[in-house]
């Protein structure tokens, strides 16, 4: 019986004295020794603070044209500096954060999504539906991505604007391309603790009571398999940060007239000799953003791992 | 080794035969026809523009139009660029070779920084070293290729004033004066992809090689007396260099996206550039075919991490 056997001897004295505590508690406490990923965690809700309220506190519009003070660096009137048409960096910085942030997590929600459900339907079945898949899986992740994402915005962009209008429909189609080609990585995830969870003991149990393979697997396998598809949800958001900022970068995302990170530091390269700033401040936001996000995934690791004692 | 090589070849030609599905799919699905045009200009009676599309298949079914599409890529027949008048071809041969060696500079950049740094970090775990190292790679597999390029630019064009910002494909002269100028352009798009892969494999060397220095062989050859360098660069780096050739493998669709955002900042005239200027072109083949071509390049890359694995790992090699 393998399975009785505790998996390590320290984990077995250690587990009384936290037995007051609930997962989500326990998980918590590791994550909390994790410093850089908690300075992470700040730094992020700052940021997502910032771009939800910041508009509100500081209401100069983020297209109000003024001649007079474009390509200024920081002063009183522009805590930021101005583009190359006057307008407020802050303001801009500020509506962009809620652009590239919203394409993260939306972007991270439809990649977790779509992968959660492949993997799980390869984990659960045996035979050709998992080979086919993992095959796709593999497929997929052989693609070069930036340039099929290039084609299909290409392709598709005219007619999704025509659809739902020039911003949602720009928007739409950046967040459903991104998160097509990053299912991937959480789908070969879930297959695998689907791989390992479906021949436990408890849930072995379960069938053995009569519950039908969905209820094994909604109720049983996937709560025990999330904790690295946290961890990837993590990793996701920024991956899909930099692919925005990459499309708009090279000029395949947002329009001028919505000023996320990557656009704006599109429109910054070529003022760089003059105004240096413009560049700095967009690309340094992105970087902090992905810094953040990266440490707080290492932190949730070491969190959402139960077989590693700290 | 040859079947081995065959078997892995074998299983290469149905990923280009579903990706080329898969273009092809895309490109069926987007809305818009080549003669668009035709249709808005009242000059051109509706028959004429039938009999086209006739003579050019576009009302067949889409197996049909995806066969001979397939066929007559086979065949080298690539098409015609709407903008330069030139063959597709011709074109990608022009430019696939200064993408290439970019590329191939960067990588051995990449490996010239991570396999020193990530197995002397891995050999002193938490030491000062390791930690400034971690931190690093840390942080540059955060910063996105296009903002090290603009930051570059700005210390070393700008700033500094030392190297050239536009890379020129031209430059006139010839002999040692000629050859430094080409290294001199060279250098930031270089710098900028090899560093950043030699972050992201700096932390799957150092991992990989603290996996392996735990194992008893290497206690083993450690008490036969062999002095540390050949325990390390014998034993242990070939052992944890197996993974890491997966890793890198896996990597290879970002390599290709970062040279693209590369050359375009650097304006280095390669495939890159191409694929966005074509796209800012409306030029359709030129788009497939370069999209065509890099996904083939991603899929001969995964070909030699397999032969390579074989090389590194006898033990799962030519079954």
């Amino acid at each position: 019986m393998a399975g009785s056997i505790p998996a390590s001897l320290t984990a077995e004295i250690a587990a009384p004295q936290r037995a007051g505590l609930s997962p989500w508690a326990e998980a918590w406490r590791r994550f909390k020794r994790h410093r850089l990923a908690l300075v992470g965690a700040a730094l992020l809700a700052f940021m997502a603070l910032a771009v939800l309220l910041g508009p509100w506190l500081w209401n100069v519009p983020i297209n109000a044209i003024d001649f007079g003070a474009k390509l200024k660096g920081p002063s009183l009137a522009h805590p930021l500096g101005t583009d190359d048409l006057g307008q407020d960096l802050l303001a801009r910085m500020l509506y962009g954060g809620r652009i590239s942030l919203a394409v993260g997590v939306a972007s991270m929600l439809i990649a977790i999504l779509v992968g959660v459900v492949i993997g799980a339907v390869a984990g659960i079945s045996r035979g050709w539906v998992d080979a086919a898949l993992m095959w796709v899986t593999d497929l997929f992740l052989s693609l070069p991505q930036l340039p099929l994402l290039l084609l299909i915005i290409y392709l598709f962009r005219d007619s999704m604007k025509k659809l739902v209008g020039p911003e949602l429909g720009i928007f739409l189609i950046i967040v459903a391309v991104i998160g097509a080609f990053r299912w991937m990585p959480a789908a070969r995830l879930v297959r695998a603790q689907f791989l390992s969870l479906r021949e436990k003991e408890f849930v072995e149990a379960a069938r053995a009571l009569g519950a039908s393979p969905t209820r094994q697997v909604v109720r049983h396998i996937l709560p025990n398999a999330l904790g690295p598809v946290i961890v990837a949800a993590t990793i996701d958001v920024a991956a899909a940060i930099i692919f925005e900022s990459t499309l708009s970068f090279l000029g395949m995302g947002f329009p001028p007239d919505i000023p996320s990170w990557g656009r704006q530091l599109y429109d910054a390269k070529d003022y760089l000799d003059v105004a240096p700033h413009w560049a700095l401040i967009p690309g340094g936001a992105i970087f902090l953003t992905v810094l953040s996000i990266s440490y707080m995934g290492d932190g949730l690791r070491d969190a959402l791992d139960p077989r590693r004692v700290i | 080794m040859w079947r081995y090589f065959l078997r892995k070849l074998a299983i290469a030609v149905p990923s280009v035969i579903g990706i080329s599905i898969l273009l092809f799919t895309v490109l069926a699905l987007a809305p818009g026809d080549p003669f668009e045009e035709l249709a808005a200009n009242p000059n051109v009676p509706p028959e004429i523009r039938a009999n086209l599309r006739a003579q050019f298949g576009l009302d067949d079914p889409v197996v049909t139009r995806y066969l001979r599409w397939s066929g007559s890529m086979l065949r080298g027949d690539w098409g015609f660029s709407f903008s330069s008048r030139v063959d597709v071809d011709t074109l990608i041969l022009q430019r696939l070779p200064v993408t290439l060696v970019v590329i191939g500079a960067s990588q051995l950049l990449a490996l010239l920084v991570a396999l020193p740094v990530g197995v002397y970090a891995a050999t002193r775990p938490y030491s000062i070293f390791d930690q400034i190292a971690s931190t690093i790679a840390f942080a540059g597999y955060a910063l996105p290729t296009f903002f090290t390029g603009l930051l570059l630019i700005l210390l070393f064009s700008i700033k500094l004033d030392w190297l050239p910002f536009v890379y020129r494909a031209d430059i006139p002269g010839n002999g040692w004066p000629w050859i430094w100028a080409h290294i001199k352009q060279s250098i930031m798009p270089v710098l900028v992809l090899g560093l950043f892969q030699g972050a992201a494999w700096t932390r799957y060397v150092r991992s990989s090689v603290l996996d392996v220095i735990r194992l008893d062989y290497v206690t083993t050859a450690r008490s036969k007396g062999l002095a540390e360098r050949v325990v390390v660069v014998k034993h242990v780096v070939r052992n944890a260099l197996i993974p890491v050739v997966t890793l890198v493998a896996l990597q290879m669709p970002a390599v290709f996206g970062g040279a693209i955002v590369t050359e375009q900042i650097f304006r280095v005239p390669g495939i890159g550039s191409l694929l966005i200027g074509a796209i800012q072109a409306n030029d359709t083949p030129v788009i497939m075919a370069v999209t065509f071509v890099l996904s083939i390049l991603v899929i001969l890359c995964n070909l030699i991490a397999d032969i390579l694995y074989g090389w590194l790992d006898p033990r799962i090699a030519y079954r």
